[in-house]
């Protein structure tokens, strides 16, 4: 009982450390949380430009608007989630604890989503005003991208951490993330299409919470592999 | 090739003879490698070192240069010795005995390549661990920083720990046992 209480103990000590180390570094380098943010506010000011007057237009497109940009760019910050941690050598350090990388891994992708991820979900009543969203489906448009972003953050991690020993693997990772985000685009699209039509939430939303429980769980075990198979080249 | 509870091992090798690789694979980070590794006298039973006993210090040293020497290395003792009741008194004490005094909460890229290497070195004053792994550990260090971690390694090995290592300075004050590979490689026919 002692030893499983230890056990415990040391790997929340891990989680915490990994989880709190990565705050603080990207905190002081503010570009990696500024970065996406900055990104998706500047492209939905453009297409609501580039839409003009056409209100009606705009908010039938809005769900996929938002979608594609959320996922490009939870995309762009991905390429540094493992890059730094590679380059100066605490990836192998990682590896090399006694304690699971799984929590390692699980604790460096919340840490990462935090500061990328959680902005965008934070900046959506401006998103919304900005696509000509009606405010009374902000919830529903919150919550989808609070699902959202978590989604594509673990997913796309399986391909930062197999194209972190690359020099630039930006476009790969692209290639290799694509497939799979497809599902989660899709549902996800589909979600803030119902809410903002009023039509019945339930089917989209149990596919998106089952494939954000699906990727927290599993995309950690493919990580694990890529990371050591990045350390090992 | 075996190594007992108290005993170094110095890897020799020209440029590119695969000092940095042997030591990798011995850690347990490379799997690419013919041949077997064992760990207390279990031959391929378990062939690679137990990580709580394994400290491995490579070339990219995991300092992160946003974060200051503390943070580094406090960062370090919990992920590497979760289980040790290791304070912040200790750790900060190791970076003042390492040579690190008024750079304590400085972020490392504003230290020079030395004193980041001590930071990382620091690692081995607070280490439980029985096994340590060094590539190249005496880089960018001057001579005092040299004795400092020589010494280090030999109140290591006189209670009961292990070393290997690679370096390309003479360490002549150190009982280590040389091996050299360029006994090993395929001579071209």
């Amino acid at each position: 009982m002692l030893v499983s209480a230890n056990e415990n103990f040391s790997s929340y000590r891990v989680f915490t450390a990994i989880f709190f180390r990565d705050l603080t570094v990207y905190f002081r380098y503010r570009g990696s949380w500024i970065n996406p943010l900055f990104f998706i506010l500047v492209v939905i000011t453009l297409f609501s430009l580039g839409f003009g007057a056409d209100n009606q237009a705009l908010r039938v497109y809005s769900p996929s608007i938002i979608w594609v940009t959320a996922l490009l760019a939870v995309l762009l910050s991905l390429d540094s989630l493992f890059k730094t941690d590679f380059d100066d050598g605490s990836l192998e350090q990682l590896i090399l604890s006694s304690q699971s990388l799984y929590l390692s891994v699980l604790a460096k992708i919340l840490a990462h989503w935090l500061v990328t991820g959680f902005p965008i979900v934070l900046a959506t009543p401006l998103i919304s005003l900005m696509l000509g969203v009606s405010l009374e489906v902000l919830p529903e448009l919150s919550l989808g991208l609070l699902l959202g972003t978590g989604i594509l953050s673990f997913i796309g991690a399986i391909g930062a951490s197999l194209t972190v020993s690359l020099a630039s693997g930006g476009l790969l990772l692209s290639l290799l993330s694509m497939p799979l985000y497809v599902p989660a685009m899709i549902f996800g699209a589909q979600y803030l299409q119902d809410a903002i039509a009023g039509w019945p939430l339930m089917p989209s939303l149990s596919m998106l919470i089952g494939l954000l429980l699906a990727a927290v769980v599993l995309s950690p075990l493919a990580i694990m592999a890529g990371l050591k198979l990045s350390v090992e080249a | 090739m075996s190594l007992r509870s108290g005993q170094g091992l110095h890897v020799a090798g020209s440029n590119g003879s695969g000092k940095t690789t042997l030591l990798k694979i011995i850690a347990g980070l490379s799997n690419d490698y013919h041949g077997s590794i064992g760990w207390r006298c279990s031959n391929e039973l378990n062939p690679v070192i137990d990580k709580s006993d394994l400290l491995y210090l490579g070339h990219l040293t995991g300092v992160k240069s946003l974060l200051t020497p503390l943070e580094n290395l406090s960062w370090w003792v919990s992920l590497c010795l979760p289980a040790y009741p290791i304070g912040s008194d200790e750790i900060t004490r190791a970076l003042q005995q390492i040579g690190l005094n008024s750079e304590l909460n400085t972020p490392c890229h504003f230290l020079s390549a030395g004193q980041q290497r001590r930071v990382a070195l620091a690692r081995l004053l607070v280490s439980q661990q029985r096994v340590w792994i060094l590539d190249e550990p005496f880089t960018a260090l001057d001579h005092s920083g040299i004795s400092q971690i020589e010494n280090c390694i030999k109140r290591h090995q006189s209670s009961g720990g292990m070393v290997i290592m690679t370096s390309h300075q003479v360490v002549s004050n150190l009982e280590l046992i040389q091996l050299n590979l360029a006994d090993y490689q395929q001579r071209p026919n």
